[in-house]
């Protein structure tokens, strides 16, 4: 790790300001555009999912360079009321704040790795990374 | 600050200019309603060349913006959408089916025209 940046999600403006410090960070690694929408996308879901579930927490940037390969990782934490079903949350149109039940399942998609833990009453940590190609 | 909403003869136009928060993209769909209201507009182009990514969020305002307008009796045409935001938002499971689009302002206004048959 050479490289770690962090944002607090309070309110809604700090979604905004989370993005652009993912999109700052893909363009320095050099992602083109098309992953650069999608790591900006991952964490506007991840940050608003905080804002919207648990009231506030945090998004940190990592830049990461294992065994020559490049990538950014995400982390999304949050001590907020937790996930019960972790399985349902994962399931495209699920949501229980009238959204489209597309921001889990679909950051999911956008990147390579994703990974998911709750504890219910402690907090959610989701850890998301992209690799250079 | 609030996204302009121009008239041109019986349509409306809009270009989003820069990066959407969620309180700019709720008041802008609060005006363009106003607006449609108050200036009788049978169609609506919004252009969104600028816009680099769109998020869950912002996909639902469009489509809420687009169905809320067809309620009033004006048709919206949303140009513009960029390679990187149409990857992005099929892979998110957005497909936003039941909006117009067209490529770019010229094609909306052109689809706009057919839409409301002249």
């Amino acid at each position: 790790m050479e490289f770690q940046s962090c944002v607090k999600i309070i309110n809604e403006w700090d979604i905004v300001a989370a993005r652009q410090l993912g999109r700052n960070v893909a363009k320095e690694l050099g992602f083109g555009t098309i992953d650069q929408a999608r790591i900006t996308t991952a964490i506007s879901e991840l940050a608003r999912n905080i804002y919207l579930y648990a009231g506030q927490g945090s998004v940190s940037i990592e830049k990461l360079n294992i065994n020559g390969k490049s990538g950014l990782k995400i982390i999304a934490e949050d001590q907020g009321p937790g996930i019960e079903d972790i399985r349902r949350v994962m399931e495209d149109g699920y949501t229980t704040s009238g959204g489209l039940g597309a921001g889990l399942p679909g950051a999911k998609r956008l990147m390579d790795d994703f990974d998911i833990e709750s504890i219910p009453g402690e907090g959610t940590k989701i850890v998301a990374t992209k690799w250079l190609r | 600050m609030r996204i302009p909403i121009l008239k041109l003869y019986d349509c409306l136009l809009v270009s989003i200019q820069w990066e959407l928060d969620d309180m700019t993209a709720l008041q802008f769909q609060e005006d363009l309603l106003h607006k449609i209201h108050e200036t009788s507009a049978n169609g609506v182009v919004i252009d969104i060349t600028s816009i680099d990514f769109i998020d869950s969020f912002i996909a639902k305002v469009l489509g809420d913006v687009f169905s809320m307008s067809k309620l009033m009796g004006a048709k919206v045409v949303i140009t513009g959408i960029q390679p990187a935001v149409a990857i992005t938002l099929i892979e998110l499971g957005i497909s936003l089916d039941d909006v117009l689009t067209a490529l770019d302002l010229e094609k909306g206004l052109e689809k706009l025209q057919q839409e409301l048959g002249d």
